[in-house]
């Protein structure tokens, strides 16, 4: 394996009194589709924007394609694609200007007419930016950020705020990105995204990576258990539920008790039985086979959006 | 070079689509000139070009507003941010400011021209090439003051605010609404600091053929002087992002963008003749008229 194409060590970064960055540190390999996880105010943005030059970390260490993002101007932004949090662009400029516009900064420019066709906007190409739905505005923000083909793509939060429709149709254009072999740096709090599109995922939590590796290796270091959701009539006393059969781990959020098991069906049964000698109802329950999420609560206690 | 003109294209289109920009940048200064040529020069056609220069002076003028207080606008939406991913450093992005600017003022200062010429009987074309040259840097240097507040406000309002009040100080003690001549001595002092005053002066000189060229390049080189300091302490001041914040020595670059005219005015008011031969050339216009025209006013 070569030299990483993004390397991060230990990153540190404050706005006034809130430490955003406490130490972050990972690697991302060419090709890779690399998935920062975690709730909001966790640090993701923060690390993206360094990495693509926008902002100065206080310590420590940025390098894409070994070069210093800050420093190295317009050698490094001619390598690199991305997509802000919240891109804006000027109401009256057209989709295709905007595109063109952005392409002409670059040496190496992309066919901005297959682009239009790639991202469904061909239709939408006279229209001004304002007229645009949340969907097409993201896809223009994926196109513009794909006019100079680049090595490196950065997607902070790309899939925030948009119908499922539409996030799954992002989906289906990050994983061409991940065919079309290119290195993405993606941030996201959807789980579902981070499962099906990374191949790594560092989990991100008050500024620090907790938890690193492909979302198989993580599932399984959560103790390959299966989480139980339930919701009851009535209250119980704590700690009663995580004395059940099987169960390793047992949790409250918002009255949903949020068990994870070793053996589900013993679990379920004892559960039932505890619940009937205690003259109480069960008003719903779930299972689910073991996700990022388990892994996120076992580390912090918390869900991913709470 | 390649980013500024792309930039500067599509800052053109998007003013030309921009119904608000389209009124108060061409519209209005063609409402001023009917209006004061029509009521203030009372159909005498010896003031035609004095009013003329006054107009041009405002419409030239205008390009402190025009797209440099646009920047506000991009930065406080996070458009700048988008840009700022670009290879693009801050000088095209301001360059290109000035330099759309340019071209949306051109057109309406040769309709100025022509209408005063042909529609009000101007007695001649003026010095079309000092006007050119007056009208080319005066638009490039307010561009660029105007992109010096834009770089030290945080907000479209606050930049209002403060353009207001440089813009009011630029009418009035320009000579382009109210003639300098007619100022008592020590405001005609004060207005030899200004730099709106070199424009105007310059200008009505250029449009009633009062001046020599090179009394008309004491003018240019006041305000390509300007222009030069003021692009660059709107370079070092620049911001990409809403949350930055205006640096601390600030104040001192918005001085530095002062020193020319500083310098010019210094030099003007102990060892120029430059109000005198304000005074001398209005009073020959009032020679040449039967009775003083009420001054144009904004």
């Amino acid at each position: 394996m070569g030299e990483p194409v993004i390397q991060v060590e230990n990153l540190f970064k404050s706005y006034g009194a809130v430490e955003a960055l406490r130490g972050v540190s990972f690697a991302v390999e060419q090709g890779e589709v690399f998935g920062l996880l975690g709730p909001n105010g966790a640090g993701k943005t923060s690390t993206v924007e360094i990495l693509e030059g926008l902002r100065t970390p206080d310590r420590g260490i940025a390098r894409v394609c070994g070069l210093d993002p800050e420093k190295s101007g317009e050698r490094f932004k001619e390598r690199i694609g991305a997509v802000l949090q919240s891109t804006s662009l000027p109401d009256k400029l057209r989709v295709k200007e905007a595109v063109e516009l952005f392409a002409q900064f670059y040496h190496r420019r992309a066919d901005t007419d297959k682009l239009l066709k790639r991202f469904q906007l061909d239709e939408k190409r006279n229209a001004y930016y304002s007229h645009l739905s949340g969907g097409q505005k993201q896809r223009l923000a994926l196109a513009m950020a794909l006019v100079n083909d680049p090595e490196v793509v950065f997607l902070d939060e790309p899939t925030a705020g948009l119908d499922p429709q539409v996030r799954r149709e992002m989906y289906d254009i990050i994983e061409e990105l991940k065919r079309e072999k290119k290195t993405v740096l993606l941030t996201t709090h959807y789980i579902e995204e981070a499962e099906r599109l990374c191949d790594r995922v560092a989990i991100v939590d008050q500024g620090r990576v907790i938890a690193l590796g492909t979302p198989r290796e993580l599932k399984h270091s959560s103790a390959g258990t299966t989480r139980i959701e339930v919701r009851l009539a009535r209250p119980l006393r704590n700690g009663m539920l995580a004395g059940l059969e099987g169960v390793a781990d047992c949790r409250e959020f918002d009255g949903t008790y949020v068990l994870h098991s070793a053996r589900p069906p013993q679990t379920i049964v004892a559960l039932v039985k505890q619940l009937e000698s205690e003259s109480n109802e069960l008003q719903s329950l779930e299972m689910f086979s073991p996700s990022l999420e388990d892994v996120f609560i076992e580390l912090t206690g918390r869900r991913l959006r709470e | 070079m390649g980013g500024t003109w792309t930039l500067t294209k599509m800052r053109v289109r998007l003013a030309m689509r921009n119904r608000a920009f389209f009124f108060f940048s061409l519209v209005m200064p063609l409402i001023f000139l009917f209006g004061a040529v029509t009521f203030l020069g009372r159909g005498r056609t010896e003031w035609v070009g004095y009013i003329l220069g006054a107009i041009l002076t405002t419409t030239v003028m205008g390009s402190f507003w025009g797209l440099s207080v646009q920047l506000v606008t991009f930065r406080e939406q996070g458009i700048l941010r988008r840009f700022r991913l670009a290879p693009l450093g801050a000088a095209p992005m301001l360059a290109s400011s000035i330099l759309s600017n340019y071209f949306l003022v051109i057109p309406v200062v040769v309709f100025e021209i022509v209408v005063c010429r042909w529609a009000f009987h101007m007695q001649s074309w003026g010095n079309l090439w000092a006007m050119f040259l007056l009208v080319t840097v005066g638009s490039a240097t307010f561009s660029a003051l105007g992109l010096i507040v834009a770089s030290v406000t945080n907000t479209m309002q606050e930049t209002q605010m403060i353009n207001n009040l440089i813009w009011m100080g630029f009418l009035f003690l320009s000579g382009a609404t109210i003639p300098l001549a007619i100022f008592p001595a020590w405001l005609q002092r004060v207005a030899l600091f200004i730099p709106a005053q070199y424009l105007a002066t310059g200008l009505e000189s250029s449009t009633t053929r009062l001046a020599t060229g090179y009394e008309v390049l004491e003018d240019v080189a006041a305000l390509l002087l300007g222009l030069f300091v003021a692009f660059e302490v709107s370079r070092q001041l620049f911001r990409w992002e809403p949350e930055a914040k205006v640096p601390r020595n600030a104040k001192l670059w918005v001085l530095a963008a002062l020193v020319p005219f500083l310098i010019f005015g210094a030099w003007e008011s102990t060892m120029g003749n430059r109000l005198n031969r304000i005074q001398q050339n209005f009073q020959t216009l009032r020679d040449r008229s039967m009775s003083i025209p009420v001054p144009p006013a904004h």
